[in-house]
C-alpha cells in the first residue's frame, strides 16, 4: 500500500511518522517538538496527537480511562472497521482494555517470566553461533538481514514447538504477518489464509501430541475453567509474532549499528563483558524501537489540547527516552549509565510481556557477535536502510569485519 | 533500612531482579519480589537503591 504523501514542513502541526525526515533521523524533530509544543498534532490519519515528553507519554500510557488500546497501529481506518468480536479482539492482550486485558495478559505471563525464559539461553546462543557460521568468510557481514533478522523468528519457532525443518517457511510467514499490520482488513484477511492453515495444522498436531512447549501451554490455558478457543490460541500466536519479531530484530540491529560507529564503546564491551546487562539498557533507551498507538475515547481537554473522540495518540516511548527532563544528558549514549528508568518496553498494564525474552536475545546476539568479531565498522554508511513505521531499526546493515 | 515493592505499581519490568539478584527475585508471572525482607546489609542497601533508581514504574522504595 503506497500512497503519495505530501512532505511534512512543520511537524508540530502536520506530523507524519512515515515522513522521510522522521524515518531518517527523528531525534532532532522530537527535541524541537518538546521545546515548542510539546504535544504535536496532525490532520493526517484522520487526526492524531504526539506527546513528545516523558511526562506526556507516561500519563497517557497509564490512563486506560480516557484512552483505548483497541488499535495500536496508527492507520487511516478507525476501529469500527477493524474490530473483531469481543472478548477475543484482534490480538489480546495488546488490543484489550481493562478488565479483560488482565485476564488475557495473566494467561501468557508465566510463559514469558524469567523462570521460563532464562533456561533458553544456551539454545539462543547456539542459534546465534550457527547464524554467524553461515555468514562467515567474507570481509563484510550483512548484520541486519542475515543475522539480527533471523534470530527472533527462530527462537519463537522453537518456543512454539514447530518443526525445525519448517524454519524457512516459518520466517516467510512471519514476514507476511509483520508486513500486513497496516494493510486494509480485507487484504490482511486474504494474506492470512495460508498462515492460518499452517498454524491450525500445528495446533491440531499439538492437540494430538501434547509436549512441553508454548503451543501446548496455550492449549492447556484456561479462562474461568474453560480451555481457550482455537481462534484465541491462534490470535495469541499471531500477536507474539507481530510483537516479538521486528521489535527484537530492530533492537539488535540498532545496537550493532551503534557499535559499528563507536569503536570506544565496542572496545569497552569486549574488555568488560560484565558491563553488558547495563549497556543493554542504554541501547534500549537510546534506540528504543517501539512506538505504540492509542485512540481517544471521548472529546476532552488533555495535556492542554482539545482531543476528539477517535483521535489517535502516537505513543512515543522512544521520544520519552530522549527527554532531558527525565534523563541527564538525554542525547548522549552513556554505555554505563547507572540510573536509567527507560520506557522502551512501555509503562503500566501493557508493559511488554516479552521483555525478558527480548533482553535475553539482545544480550546473547551482541555477546556472540562481539566474541566472533571484536573489531568491526560500517562497511558503507550509504547502504544502511531504516524501517518505516512504528518499529524503528536498520533493515540493511553491511558491516566490515575483516 | 529496608526495601519494599509496591505490588500495585510493579508491572514486571524486571529491572530490580537483574540489577540486584541478591535482594530481589521474581514470581511465576515475572513480577518483582523482595528476598531480603528485613534490614538490608551494606552492599544490599547500595544495590537496592540502584534498583529503586532504575524502576520505570517507581515501584521500588528504600525506606527506614
Ligand atoms: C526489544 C524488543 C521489544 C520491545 C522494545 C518491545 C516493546 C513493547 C512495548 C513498548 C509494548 C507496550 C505496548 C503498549 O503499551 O501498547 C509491548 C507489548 C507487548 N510485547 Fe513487546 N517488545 C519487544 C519484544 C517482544 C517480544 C520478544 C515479545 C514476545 C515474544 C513481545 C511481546 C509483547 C506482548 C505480548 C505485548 C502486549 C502486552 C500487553 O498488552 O499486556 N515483545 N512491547
Amino acid at each position: 500500500m503506497t500512497m503519495e504523501k505530501t512532505p511534512v514542513t512543520d511537524f508540530a502541526t502536520d506530523f507524519d511518522h512515515t515522513d522521510p525526515a522522521w524515518v531518517a533521523d527523528p531525534y532532532p524533530i522530537w527535541e524541537d517538538l518538546r521545546q515548542r509544543c510539546p504535544v504535536a498534532h496532525t490532520e493526517r490519519y484522520g487526526g492524531a496527537w504526539f506527546p513528545a515528553t516523558h511526562a506526556g507519554v507516561t500519563q497517557i500510557a497509564k490512563d486506560t480511562e480516557n484512552f483505548t488500546s483497541r488499535t495500536v497501529i496508527m492507520n487511516d481506518g478507525r476501529p469500527d472497521e477493524l474490530a473483531l468480536p469481543s472478548p477475543i479482539g484482534v490480538a489480546p492482550p495488546i488490543t484489550s482494555d481493562p478488565p479483560f486485558h488482565q485476564i488475557a495478559r495473566k494467561l501468557i505471563l508465566p510463559a514469558f517470566s524469567p523462570g521460563a525464559i532464562n533456561p533458553l539461553e544456551p539454545q539462543v546462543r547456539a542459534l546465534c553461533g550457527t547464524l554467524l557460521d553461515r555468514v562467515a568468510g567474507g570481509d563484510v557481514v550483512e548484520a541486519s538481514w542475515e543475522y539480527a533478522r533471523l534470530i527472533p523468528p527462530s527462537v519463537i519457532r522453537q518456543m512454539l514447538g514447530f518443526p525445525e525443518a519448517d524454519t524457512d517457511v516459518f520466517i516467510d510467514i512471519v514476514h507476511t504477518v509483520t508486513e500486513s499490520v497496516d494493510l486494509p482488513m480485507d487484504e490482511r484477511i486474504a494474506a492470512f489464509e495460508p498462515i492460518e492453515e499452517y498454524f491450525v495444522a500445528q495446533i491440531e498436531d499439538h492437540q494430538a501430541n501434547p509436549r512441553d512447549d508454548l503451543t501446548t501451554f496455550l492449549l492447556n490455558a484456561e479462562i474461568d475453567g474453560q480451555k481457550l478457543a482455537v481462534e484465541h490460541v491462534f490470535g495469541t500466536m499471531i500477536l507474539i509474532l507481530v510483537a516479538g519479531i521486528d521489535t527484537t530484530w530492530s533492537a539488535i540491529g540498532s545496537s550493532l549499528w551503534h557499535l559499528a560507529r563507536n569503536p570506544s564503546d565496542l572496545e569497552r564491551l569486549v574488555n568488560e563483558p560484565g558491563l553488558m546487562p547495563i549497556a543493554i539498557e542504554e541501547f534500549l533507551r537510546f534506540y528504543a524501537p517501539v512506538t505504540m498507538a492509542r485512540l481517544v475515547k471521548h472529546d476532552m481537554e488533555y495535556l492542554g489540547v482539545a482531543m476528539k473522540e477517535y483521535d489517535w495518540i502516537l505513543l512515543g516511548f522512544p521520544a520519552a527516552n530522549r527527554d532531558p527532563a527525565a534523563f541527564a544528558d538525554a542525547d548522549r549514549f552513556i554505555i554505563d549509565r547507572a540510573e536509567n528508568r527507560h520506557v522502551a518496553f512501555g509503562l503500566g498494564i501493557h508493559r511488554c510481556a516479552g521483555s525478558n525474552l527480548a533482553r535475553l536475545e539482545l544480550r546473547v546476539a551482541l555477546e556472540e557477535f562481539i566474541a566472533r568479531y571484536p573489531r568491526f565498522a560500517l562497511a558503507d554508511p550509504d547502504q544502511v536502510t531504516w524501517s518505516q513505521g512504528q518499529i524503528r531499526g536498520p533493515r540493511r546493515l553491511p558491516i566490515r569485519v575483516g | 533500612m529496608r526495601v519494599v515493592i509496591d505490588a500495585d505499581l510493579c508491572q514486571g519490568q524486571g529491572r530490580c531482579f537483574s540489577i540486584a539478584p541478591s535482594v530481589f527475585g521474581f514470581d511465576e508471572l515475572g513480577s518483582g519480589v523482595v528476598l531480603v525482607t528485613g534490614e538490608l546489609g551494606e552492599g544490599e542497601l547500595e544495590l537496592a537503591r540502584l534498583a529503586e533508581a532504575n524502576c520505570p514504574e517507581h515501584a521500588v522504595e528504600v525506606r527506614e
